[in-house]
This record gives structure tokens, sequence and C-alpha cells, in this order.
């Protein structure tokens, strides 16, 4: 797909994560639509993967180590084929297999358990490991959130993987500054994060997480790279393309109501007109 | 017939259980290429190193980091792989309960934790270094098997049993010498309790390396003419009740000997099992809700009362209460 594309193709998803959330009652809505062009970027465009044969031994694994993203995650599996569009409005809701936090192959696509922060993080690691172990060229993605770096276990992680050169590897990190208690800067600041990486021996990128020509770019030249592991750093509007969610930590782990939900979704559409 | 080892009640051959770890992963090491081993700069007291030599490829020492040596081992196994952790149970499991709740248990992977120097008998290293929480706190998990061999044979043995298992697993060994109880040709299956002997009036049930204790209790019990049945329950998750029940429906009086707290570890379970199941009056020998503290082993298995005299006294106790 071409940017023009993946960039109509992440307004779908927005939508999609807007009307799932508010038939959902609960949920995050801030961070999934930030994420919402990286998350489209790697599962239309970068990843190696196909719906058809979701568990191939040699796919690419995208991890989703910050769990409560998982709107958008499913969001996207479902647009790329994996299942059926209409299931996103049972998210959250009794005997449905999107759970609100995602367990490893709930459905077709979902590669990890994730929820309690840093775990997926290691997880990816491990995976890495063991696919060069195997001698699979399979690449892994994993998807985790600013709040997620103050967690200690990650750090242990990437210590982990720059002693192991794992370059089949990138982790990106949702710099959207906000958390559930408010901005990042308050609650616990992470500046300076891109030196606090360098200094760990990480491959550090940075790229603008809500442009999408962007993003597909470091995504490509994050997975040709060899030798380290790959740390992007995706600078992202929280809410992204909807104006009353944006850059609002309020709006970090709730849903929006019916009135909200509405004008969210009217917004998104005017903003795909204009793709 | 359970085979005992000739020299038990003479003068036991002693070796750490932990000895038997080491060897269990360089035989699955030889024979199963998936078999990886982490460890978190414990290698040698755990009994890894050797294995690192062995197979340097499939070795991967993640310094002090158990959360992230668990949550990254549970990759491994995501990955087809099946990954031994180990480093003090103290610290892992102890400090990784939540990944592997989650990324482990939850997430249903084979993921194989190695708690080593655990019990009060790890000695002067003190109550920080002394695990004897870790049973309550991981048999509570879904999925999880959880074992705790009684001998440097039975650890060996295990290690090599849990591999083929397709679920997490949490395995419990300690540090110092402990008596050789079983010999290769002793029965050993994962779930199943055995009956080391047969008696009619109590039944001892024990895990770990005390069942050497309880053993000798049996035997001072008989002096006084009290027929003690001894179980060895390696195996805490699942419990097997079938055996457990038919022992306890014969002699009616239940002693439970352990290296843990005795809320939530074996007698924990033994008596949720005996409470739900057939009622019957149960002493707990173990540690009674307190931390240890630093000695030699011995000694603080003495101060805290947890040898042969104490697993008798318990077993004259209970039988004061049997109905």
């Amino acid at each position: 797909m071409n940017a023009h594309e993946l960039a109509l193709t992440a307004n779908s998803i927005r939508q999609d994560v807007i009307k799932a959330l508010v038939e959902a009652k609960s949920g995050h809505s801030a961070g999934p639509l930030g994420l919402a062009d990286v998350v489209t970027a790697l599962y239309f465009e970068i990843a190696d993967i196909d719906p058809k044969y979701p568990w191939k031994e040699t796919r690419d694994r995208i991890v989703l180590s910050c769990g409560h993203y998982c709107p958008v995650l499913y969001s996207a599996l479902a647009h790329r084929g994996y299942f059926p569009v209409s299931e996103l409005l049972t998210l959250r809701k009794l005997n449905s297999r999107l759970q609100g936090h995602p367990h490893l192959r709930c459905v077709p696509g979902v590669e990890n358990t994730g929820g309690p922060l840093g775990q997926g993080v290691s997880l990816a690691l491990g995976m890495a490991l063991a696919l060069k172990l195997k001698g699979n060229p399979a690449y892994v993605f994993c998807l985790s959130s600013d709040g997620e770096q103050q967690e200690g276990e990650v750090w242990e992680a990437y210590n982990m993987a720059a002693k192991y050169k794992v370059d089949n590897l990138t982790y990106i990190v949702d710099y959207n500054h906000i958390q559930i208690d408010g901005p990042i800067e308050e609650v616990m600041p992470l500046e300076p994060l891109v030196d606090k990486y360098r200094a760990f021996n990480l491959n550090v990128m940075e790229t603008d997480g809500n442009n999408m020509a962007e993003v597909v770019k470091t995504l490509r030249k994050a997975k040709e790279h060899k030798g380290t592991p790959t740390m992007i750093v995706a600078h992202t509007t929280p809410g992204k393309g909807v104006s009353f969610m944006e850059k609002d930590y309020r709006w970090h782990g709730k849903p929006p109501n019916v009135e909200e939900a509405a004008r969210a979704l009217q917004e998104l559409e005017a903003a795909r007109e204009k793709i | 017939m359970y085979h005992l080892h000739p020299q038990l009640f003479l003068k036991p051959e002693m070796k750490p259980t932990r000895d038997g770890f080491g060897k269990g992963l360089l035989d699955l090491g030889s024979t199963n290429k998936d078999v990886v081993v982490l460890t978190a700069d414990v290698s040698d007291s755990v009994r890894v190193a050797e294995f690192g030599k062995q197979f340097p490829d499939r070795y991967f020492q993640c310094g002090v980091s158990e959360q992230n040596m668990m949550a990254a081992a549970c990759g491994f196994a995501q990955e087809g792989k099946i990954p031994f952790l180990s480093s003090y149970a103290t610290f892992s499991p102890g400090r990784s309960w939540d990944q592997l709740r989650v990324s482990g248990c939850y997430s249903n992977v084979p993921v194989k934790v190695a708690g080593a120097h655990a019990g009060i008998s790890v000695g002067p290293d003190g109550a920080t270094h002394q695990a004897l929480e870790d049973i309550a706190s991981i048999r509570v998990l879904p999925n999880i098997t959880v074992v705790v061999p009684c001998d440097v044979e039975e650890t060996r043995k295990a290690t090599v049993a849990i591999a083929a298992l397709p679920g997490p697993v949490y395995m419990r060994f300690a540090r110092e010498k402990t008596p050789i109880i079983t010999i290769a040709k002793t029965p050993f299956k994962i779930g199943r309790a055995e009956v080391v002997q047969s008696g009619r009036n109590v039944t001892i049930v024990a895990c770990g390396s005390l069942l050497y204790e309880a053993l000798v209790a049996a035997r001072a019990l008989a002096r006084r003419h009290i027929s003690a049945e001894g179980i060895n329950c390696h195996t805490i998750k699942p419990l097997d009740a079938v055996t457990l029940l038919k022992s306890f429906k014969k002699t009616r009086a239940v002693v439970t000997v352990e290296e843990h707290q005795i809320t939530g570890g074996l007698g924990g379970a033994i008596s949720e099992l005996a409470g739900q199941k057939f009622p019957v009056p149960i002493e707990r020998v173990g540690m009674r809700d307190m931390f240890g503290e630093s000695g030699e082993a011995d000694e603080l298995l003495i101060k805290y009362r947890m040898k042969a005299p104490d697993v008798v006294r318990a077993a004259q106790n209970v039988l004061k209460r049997k109905k």
C-alpha cells in the first residue's frame, strides 16, 4: 500500500476503535488512536504476515506489550482479514474472544498475552532469540507505551537485547506524553529518553508517529538494520483525529459515550475526505 | 514395589537435590535440542553452568534480572522451545510471579521454572534467602504443575519428566546435601503420590528432602507399635487425590511434612483435599507462620521443629484426635 492508502486504512481502523469502545462502555481511547498509524503501517505494509496462514512459522511477529492498546490491535487485525470486523463490537463482553486485554492466540494474529506492563518487552526478546536459534528469518516488532518505560523490567530486557545483539527485533515506544494519572512529565518524567536508549546500546531512531510516509520509512529502515536491536521512539498525539481527545490525559483510560462517539466519528469522517 | 536406597537407614549417602537438576539438564541437553536454559547470575549454585559449557548456543545468561528472565523464557516457550529458568526460589519465582502468572500460566506455555535454594535449610544466608512461601504462591496459579522432588535422583528424574509436559511447571529443590532416598528404578511419575511404606494407624505425607525425616519418624513410631504409612507426595499440583484419600480412609489420621510454611503448601493442599472429600484430623509439620534466621541447616530444622522427633510428636498428637 502507498502512504495515501495506508492513511485511509488508519482512518477506518480509528473509526472502528471508537465504535468498539462506545459499545464496550469501558477501555482506553487516547493511546490506540494515537498509535493507529504505526499499527496500520506494520500490519498493512511492513510486517511479512498473511491472514490466510496466521500462524505460519516464518511470519513476522508483532507483540503488543502495552495490552491496554488492544482496541487498535483488534481493529487492525479485523481490517486485515484475521476475523470479521463485526466482531469488534464484542470487545470486553462476556464470552467474547476480544478480552479487555489480549490473550495469546485469542483470535488469529494475537501473538501475546499483554496487560501487566513490561512483560511483552521481555517476551519479544525471548521470541527473537528463539527465532534466531531456530534459524527462522522472521522478524519481531514490539509495541510499547511511554508509561511502560517506568517499569524496571523493560530496562532489564534492553540490557539483554543489546548483549545478545538481537537484530531481528525492533521496539517501538509510543511517546505520547500521557498516562492514567496525568502528563508523563508530572507523574514520572522519562527524559532524556532517547539518550537513555542510546546509552543502552540500542539502534535508536525517532519518527513522527502520525506521519504515515515517515513511519513507513523508519520501520523499513529498522527492519534492514543489522548488528543491534532497534528502538524507534514514535512521537504521537494521543487521541489523534478526535479534537476533544487529543493531548488530554483524561482520555487515557476511558471510552467515549454515545454523543462523544458520534462527534468523534463525524470528525474522523471529515478528516478522511482530506486524506 | 517402592525401591529405597539400600544405605538409607544405615548411613545415608548424601547429595544435594540441585545436583540432580544439573544432571537432568545435561541428559536433556543431549537428547532434546529444544531445551534451552536461562539463568540469572547464579549459574554455578543452581547447577546450570555445565549445561552452558556443553551447549553454549542454548544457554542464556540474563544477569540479575529475574522478571526479564521469566518473560523472556515465556517468549522462548511460545516459539516451541522448552526453557528452563533457574535462580534462587526467593528471587524466581519470588520476584517474577506476575510474569509467570500472565505470560506463563495464562498463556499456558511450557516454561519450566526451577526454584533453587528453597526451604530453611539454605541456612546461614538467613531469612531473606529461605523460600518458605513459594509452593503456596505458585500452586494457586491455574494451568501450572508444582513438583518438589525428595532427593538428587528424583530431582534428576523430575527434570527430565517436566520437559515433556505441555504446560508451565514449577520445580523446587534445595542447597544442602540431603539423604539419597530413591534409586534409578524407584517409580516416579508426575502427578502420582507414592506409598513408600504401608501402614494402618496414621498417614505421614511429605515432600522434598524432609521425606527422609518422615520415614525415620515412621520407623520410630513402629517401635512404639504405631503403624505409619509414609507417602512421597512430590507433586503438589495436581494432587494425587486417589492415592491420598485411599490412605486417609484407611488410617483416618494425617501428618504433613514440608520445608515450607504450614499454610498454603503441602499441608494446605492436603487440608483442602481432606476437608472437602474425607475430613480427618491433620497435624502439619513445617514453618509456623514465621520467618527463619541464619544458622546451619540442621540447627534450623531442629529449632523450627521439622526433624523426625517432631514428626513423631505430630503423629502422636494427631492420634489423640483420631475418632
